[in-house]
């Protein structure tokens, strides 16, 4: 059940998307490219900024409101939705982690969508094994030099500040790295399976040099708790994003398999469309549970929600990708055509299934810390006091 | 607050995560790989909920985190802040 604001927000979101994004987002795919002037539409609307407070540029959204606005996001067109995500991702950082004086210089410019950001973890070398990177930092003077390559940098291509993720000797560190940096260089990255317009680049730092407080938190904290921090967020606007293909598909998928007709009647009517169209509609119902879970968990800042929020995005992304798959089905060749959104959406969302940690890394995750609750429950019921898991 | 209530809270917390494995209230907690990424940020988030405070970007230091002895010194120093 959504609150009356959260109603009212859920319906800012809609409308900016079907105005902007919907009738738009396949020519996007298509070009590999989504034009800063409707990013900039979509900062004049607080949009880029919905999760900080009023007083600081954003809108002062609570948590589900955010998640509605990452689905609705995710149905329009996943490239546009990986922008929100990492530019959330930097400005969640900036808002958690910053000094004062990070916080002047950026909170409100990110918060407003004035500065648009990326987030550079990946490596050409190290994806899952993110505790190796090797791109670092060497202290010179009152600030750093900043050496390395990160790869498959989403929106690297435009972003004005980079959340940079290296090392200081073995220790980790988060950085903020303004584009204008000299020694940083951006390399377009194309020929993508999906999020053709999400702007992917390779960015290289060939001996940056870079200011004290260019460093985010402390030196050892970049990954424990920068990273980890932002990660989670993405996660959150992932497993959102999905709920948005999921619906997206589903709703195609039957509209089609009421129009098109074969053996003289609607394929709606022959029951093997039928599974599948009933399948897609369990993903969406269930995955809509999971992540209101999560965001209600996040809102109140519990500690699940870290978990839940990984079970969300592994449970979304896996989803997306059955239910678009399904509805590439529904429409047969036309589903394999850019004449329908569901083409653009299925290899997107294979995307999903790798991006923010991949679902192997979640699978991990959700073991070895979703093991903890039935652990605790053994042994209440060893001791006869035993009140269910999930309780 | 008493200091070492702090250390069994947090014990109290990270314990079903844990297992059987022993530690004491000095072991280093991320060394041992008890506590990975993860339950980093769920001790993090645990940590603000149970003792009502924000941690900044400056105690973002690893060190104040490995051991149990560690992080109720973090809190001691953090209440008597608020
Ligand atoms: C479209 C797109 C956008 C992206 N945007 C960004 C971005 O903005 N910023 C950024 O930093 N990165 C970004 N990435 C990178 C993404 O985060 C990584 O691709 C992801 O973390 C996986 O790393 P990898 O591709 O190097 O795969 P690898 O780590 O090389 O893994 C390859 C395969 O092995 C599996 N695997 C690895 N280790 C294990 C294990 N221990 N157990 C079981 N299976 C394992 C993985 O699950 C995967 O299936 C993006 C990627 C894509 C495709």
């Amino acid at each position: 059940m959504l609150t009356t604001e959260q109603r009212q927000n859920r319906e800012t979101a809609v409308r900016f998307m079907q105005a902007h994004a919907v009738p738009q987002a396949t020519a996007w795919d298509e070009q590999g490219e989504i034009p800063r002037a409707i990013l900039t539409r979509m900062a004049d609307q607080g949009l880029l900024g919905t999760f900080i407070g009023t007083g600081q540029g954003g809108r002062g959204w609570d948590a589900l409101s955010f998640g509605l606005l990452c689905e609705q996001t995710g149905a329009a067109s996943a490239s546009l939705l990986s922008i929100l995500t990492v530019h959330s991702m930097t400005l969640q950082a900036v808002a958690q982690w910053g000094t004062p004086e990070q916080k002047q210089r950026w909170l409100q410019s990110l918060a407003t969508g004035k500065t648009l950001a990326a987030f550079a973890l990946t490596e050409p070398d190290i994806g899952s094994d993110a505790s190796n990177i090797t791109t670092r930092i060497e202290p010179e003077g009152t600030g750093y030099r900043l050496t390395g390559r990160k790869k498959w940098i989403s929106f690297g291509r435009h972003a004005d500040v980079f959340l940079v993720m290296a090392r200081q000797d073995k220790l980790p560190v988060a950085l903020l790295v303004p584009r204008d940096t000299p020694g940083l260089t951006v390399a377009p990255m194309t020929g993508l399976l999906g999020f053709r317009s999400a702007g992917l680049a390779e960015i290289t730092f060939d001996n940056c040099p870079l200011p004290a407080a260019a460093l985010v938190g402390r030196i050892g904290g970049g990954f424990s708790h920068v990273a980890s921090a932002s990660l989670d967020l993405g996660r959150f606007c992932v497993a959102f994003g999905c709920l948005g293909i999921i619906e997206a598909c589903t709703l195609d998928a039957v509209v089609y398999a009421r129009r098109r007709r074969q053996f003289g009647v609607p394929i709606f009517q022959h029951e093997l469309i039928l599974e599948l169209i009933a399948d897609m509609i369990t993903g969406a119902k269930s995955v809509r549970q999971l992540c209101y879970h999560a965001a209600a968990l996040r809102q109140a800042a519990e500690p699940e929600s870290i978990l839940e929020t990984t079970v969300a995005k592994y449970a979304a992304s896996r989803t997306a990708a059955r239910v678009a798959g399904n509805a590439v089905q529904v429409h047969g060749a036309m589903g394999c055509s850019s004449q329908t959104r569901v083409e653009r959406m299925f290899r997107d969302a294979r995307i999903c299934e790798i991006i923010e940690g991949s679902n192997q890394m979640q699978q991990l995750m959700i073991a070895r810390n979703g093991a903890a609750e039935y652990l605790r429950e053994a042994r209440r019921l060893e001791k006869g006091t035993g009140d269910g898991v999930g309780a | 607050m008493q200091a070492e209530t702090i250390s069994h809270e947090v014990r109290g917390f990270l314990e079903p995560y844990i297992d059987d494995t022993e530690f004491s209230n000095d072991d280093d907690i991320f060394e041992m790989g008890l506590v990975n990424s993860l339950m980093a940020m769920q001790l993090v988030l645990f940590l603000e909920k149970r003792y009502a405070f924000k941690f900044e970007g400056a105690d973002l230091d690893l060190v104040n985190f490995r051991t149990l002895t560690r992080i109720q010194d973090l809190v001691t120093r953090k209440l008597g802040k608020a």
